[in-house]
């Protein structure tokens, strides 16, 4: 087994606007999604989800409303709003290239290497 | 969602959060369930996962962030909440503070409606003043010279960048309706209205053909004489009035409270159709000029405008025109010296406020000490020492707000009182309001000394040996506060020395100078400005005649001993200056030395009692025609002719005539500038010339100048009635007015030195009182923080007087430094008093050392009582209280 990594500085935004940016979605199963979507690679610290949320929703990025869940309880589900939807593209495609970077010289420097 | 939305919908926002938390925590342990966990353990892991939900909830709810406003609301709560329970405290603080901030924006209100305020024209940072200059001008002792009438209207004519309005000043008698009355009159270009944007309330400004020679006299009513002499109605308009033997047709009103340099004329007039001879020459420069930057114009470019005019003038006119220039500057009003006193009183009201705030720091201070341990649990129990600094500075802050508001609360009722007490006439006084810009001074003035006083208290509350201050109680961290507790007393002091010491300069100078010699016998004497009948200065003898029969029916007035002309009273406003010389070869003007001159008939030196030192005074045979003479003082005696006999003299002087003049007499120094001001005055010499002798084309101007003035061996208050009935003349329009005694002008020459004394007098009482209740509340603080302390040294032998002297010599340490640091400032502050109030030495140690003394005194006495109750501890009691 693997040991997990903390995730980096900033990408827990990214992670939940993407996960949310698949359809309205409760904080437990967000919590579930990125868990399971990791393959338990990175430890998600279920603490942070929340206030994560919550200024995610206040920088108008999310909006949220309550709804039943399958099991008839009432949560509140949250989903991207326009502005949260633009933001989402923007971060991904600056994570690409960032990674993509990193990957770069990474493999440059190994060819240094050899 | 808005953020105001969030803090009112605070409930439900709470428990959405529980809602969506607990959703996660059953969600999470359902799952765990399914998976096989037993349902306790579940629930276990589930909350564990999330971590304290608390803390979970605590950063949701900053992260909303409107965390600041919810912690001030909270800090806003617990500070009315402390308050309520310490009312004592609470009304002493409140009620020092309603005190500082109360007198400081009286005085601030003062300042704002006389100093700062924009003068109450539309736009009026477009307006300018427009002065003569000339190289041989003295501004200090003239002020700003007027323009000729014709330079006037050129200027006016040629001037493409500014609007110029001219006004003259005037007085003369209205005849009709009514009563004979002496009215101010305005005569004013016809453009001076729209000029200052100003409407008129009724009626129409003049028109332009009716602002020359020979136009239809029409006159506009100053706003009160229409209420008083028309009763307000508006069939004024047309209606008509004689003034100075002309009738008048009224074309207009003005608004209630119009202004022109800050006074209300009765009566305006075309300046046009006054055909005066010196109105119709370049040399005499006798017209007031206002003027309008017109749009897109700057004052500089229309001061190069003025200068390229005045240089065409000079080219054009080189005999009276050569040197002559012309400048504009931003138009002010002429506060005199209201300005100097009103900054002083501000800055000795801001000293008492100081003072006010050095108290309620060292109480707050006091109770952040005993407070100690709650906040050492609040740091231990999480809270930020930021949010602990920020709690202290709201609780400091609702404390000012709520003295601010109380104190302007005493302004606003206190503001109109204390204008009454000011000494003589206050410019602008009609100005001076609460407005907003005086609220937003209270404002500032209450947060800043909310922070002033609390910035102390809260830096200090999160002790640093926290551990120490949770073991050991308040008690032991005493002496920590003491040196703080020190410097709020040192201040205080300080500050309490600088009142003190200017009161008792301002005290001793009222003493030196009331009892200085006016130079003359004020008793009995009643001086009167006086009109003669307009209809009889139409010629010279007319004049003559007019004036030895008021002279004659003045005398037959039971009660009256001798009546005499003059046209300047000692210690009253108004004043001739002339300057001269002792040889033929006279120097320019500015180089001249500058005598005050004073027309008066001959029994003038009987009536002012003024002793005649050597020669004789003026006689019935002096008279036009006969050799000029005149009387001078000792101090111009001096000053011209050093120690040599000065009686047969002769003077040069130029204004009077091209021939010299005689000196026939040396008479005694009269404080013509008033008590006070007399020493100081730029001009001291003094010269009498006989009325008899002044040229028959000048007499109807001098006429204009005149006062009469009656030696009276009843009260001469009691004569009044009678001579205003027998000067009254044939056609019974001859008036007197602005009637005084000379006991009432020597007093209003001190009144300004009185009133700063009664001020800086009550200034420095409160100063004191705070002070020593600072002192007292210090003490008896600390000694009751050294109880144990004290006992125990009383158990280990120091007596009673011991401790005394323990207590009494901590509080002699910082009244002494507090005295030197406040006799420091106390110099500086006498040197600023002795250049703005007139009379004031402040080189005088004895006023310091009686204040001091005084200061010194009533500490020792404020300590006294904290020092006995420390002498009586009982040791005992004392180290079982640990």
């Amino acid at each position: 087994m693997t040991a997990k990594s903390d995730l980096p500085q900033g990408t827990l935004d990214l992670l939940i606007l993407k996960v949310v940016g698949l359809g309205p979605v409760h904080g437990y199963a967000i919590a579930q999604r990125l868990q399971q979507v990791s393959r338990d690679v990175v430890q998600v610290p279920q603490g942070s989800l929340y206030p994560a949320l919550h200024r995610l929703e206040n920088r108008g990025l999310l909006a949220a409303d309550w709804q039943e869940t399958d099991t008839g309880r009432e949560a509140k589900f949250y989903r991207l709003t326009r502005q949260g939807r633009a933001q989402l593209e923007t971060e991904a495609a600056s994570w690409q290239r960032l990674t993509q970077a990193v990957g770069l010289i990474l493999r440059m420097a190994e060819g240094g290497a050899e | 969602m808005t953020w105001w939305q969030r803090v009112w919908r605070r409930t439900q926002m709470e428990e959405q959060l529980e809602k969506e938390l607990r959703f996660h925590i059953d969600q999470h342990a359902a799952d765990l369930i399914a998976g096989g966990q037993h349902p306790d353990e579940a629930r276990r892991q589930a909350r564990l996962a999330l971590g304290g939900p608390e803390q979970v909830k605590e950063q949701c709810r900053d992260a909303r962030g409107t965390r600041w406003l919810e912690d001030l609301w909270q800090d806003f709560r617990y500070a009315l909440r402390t308050l309520r329970q310490k009312p004592g405290f609470a009304a002493v603080t409140l009620a020092t503070l309603a005190l500082g901030i109360g007198a400081t924006t009286v005085m601030f209100t003062v300042v704002n409606g006389v100093l700062l305020k924009p003068l109450p024209y539309p736009d009026p940072s477009r307006l300018v003043a427009v002065h003569g200059q000339t190289e041989t001008w003295n501004v200090a002792l003239y002020g700003q010279q007027n323009l000729a009438y014709y330079d006037f209207l050129d200027c006016q004519h040629d001037s493409r960048l500014l609007a110029l309005a001219g006004w003259l000043y005037n007085a003369g008698t209205m005849s009709e309706p009514g009563e004979a009355e002496h009215v101010e009159e305005f005569q004013a270009s016809s453009n001076l209205f729209s000029v200052l944007g100003v409407p008129l309330f009724l009626g129409r400004a003049f028109l332009p053909e009716e602002d020359r020679a020979g136009g239809a006299p029409v006159a506009i009513l100053g706003y009160s004489l229409w209420q008083r002499r028309f009763a307000g109605s508006p069939a004024a308009i047309g209606a008509s009035l004689v003034l100075d033997e002309k009738r008048y047709t009224v074309v207009g009103v003005t608004r209630a409270g119009f202004r022109l340099e800050d006074q209300e004329a009765d009566v305006y007039t075309p300046i046009g159709q006054n055909t005066a001879a010196f109105m119709q020459r370049r040399g005499p420069h006798p017209v007031g000029v206002i003027a309008r930057l017109r749009p897109g114009a700057t004052l500089v470019q229309a001061q190069a405008d003025l200068a390229l005019i005045g240089h065409h003038l000079a080219e054009q006119y080189p005999d009276t025109n050569k040197e002559r220039g012309f400048a504009a500057q931003p138009l002010r009003v002429d506060v005199g010296d209201a300005q100097s006193t009103l900054w002083l009183l501000l800055g000795a009201v801001s000293l008492v406020l100081l003072i006010a705030c050095a108290n309620v720091a060292s109480l707050l201070l006091a109770r952040a000490v005993s407070r100690e341990r709650e906040l050492a649990m609040r740091v231990a129990l999480g809270a930020a020492r930021s949010r602990l600094i920020r709690q202290c500075l709201t609780e400091s802050a609702v404390l000012g707000l709520a003295g601010g508001a109380l104190g302007v609360l005493l302004a606003a009722i206190g503001i109109r009182p204390f204008l009454t007490f000011w000494p003589g006439s206050l410019p602008r006084v009609q100005e001076v309001q609460i407005d907003w810009h005086v609220l937003l001074f209270a404002l500032a003035a209450s947060l800043a000394s909310g922070l002033l006083f609390g910035l102390a208290p809260a830096l200090r509350a999160p002790a640093q040996k926290l551990e120490q201050a949770l073991r050991a109680g308040a008690r032991t961290v005493a002496g920590s506060s003491r040196r703080l507790h020190s410097v709020f007393v040192i201040s205080e002091i300080a500050l309490a020395v600088v009142l003190l010491v200017a009161a008792g300069i301002l005290g001793r100078t009222l003493l030196r100078l009331s009892s200085l010699q006016p130079g003359l016998d004020i008793r009995n004497v009643l001086v009167t400005r006086m009109a003669l009948s307009p209809g009889t200065l139409g010629n010279p003898e007319q004049i003559r005649a007019a004036w030895k029969d008021v002279l004659e029916r003045g005398r037959g007035v039971p009660g009256v001993q001798s009546v005499a002309m003059v046209d300047t009273v000692p210690m009253r406003e108004g004043n001739n200056q002339l300057g001269y010389w002792t040889t033929a070869d006279v120097p320019p003007e500015n180089k001249q030395p500058i005598t005050l001159a004073t027309s008066v008939s001959p029994d003038y030196l009987n009536v002012m009692a003024i002793p005649l030192l050597k020669g004789r005074f003026f006689n019935d045979y002096d008279r036009i025609g006969s050799e000029l003479v005149v009387v001078i003082d000792d101090v111009l005696a001096r000053h011209a002719f050093g120690g040599q006999e000065a009686v047969g003299q002769r003077l040069w002087v130029p204004d009077m005539d091209s021939k010299p003049v005689r000196v026939v007499g040396m008479v005694g120094h009269v404080r013509h500038w008033g008590l006070a001001g007399d020493d100081q005055a730029q001009v001291r010499d003094q010269l009498y010339y006989p009325f008899a002798q002044v040229p028959g084309p000048l007499l109807r101007r001098w006429s204009e100048l005149m006062s009469i003035a009656v030696r009276t061996s009843i009260d001469p208050l009691s004569v009044v009635a009678p001579l205003r009935r027998a000067v009254r003349g044939v056609t019974g329009d001859q008036v007197i007015y602005e009637v005084r005694t000379m006991e009432q002008l020597a007093g209003s020459s001190l009144a300004r030195q009185r009133f700063l004394l009664m001020l800086f007098g009550i200034f420095a009482g409160l100063a004191l009182l705070l002070a020593c209740i600072g002192i007292y509340g210090v003490l008896a603080y600390v000694t009751s923080q050294r109880v144990p302390e004290i006992g125990l040294r009383m158990a280990l032998g120091a007596s009673a007087r011991d401790v005394m002297r323990l207590v009494l010599g901590q509080s002699l340490r910082m009244i002494f430094v507090g005295v030197g640091v406040g006799l420091a400032t106390a110099f500086a502050a006498a040197r600023v008093l002795e250049k703005l109030v007139a009379g004031v030495r402040s080189t005088d140690p004895s006023t310091f050392a009686i204040m001091i003394s005084v200061l010194v005194a009533a500490a020792l006495f404020a300590s006294f009582l904290p020092a006995r109750r420390a002498s009586r501890v009982d040791p005992i009691n004392a180290l079982r209280q640990d």
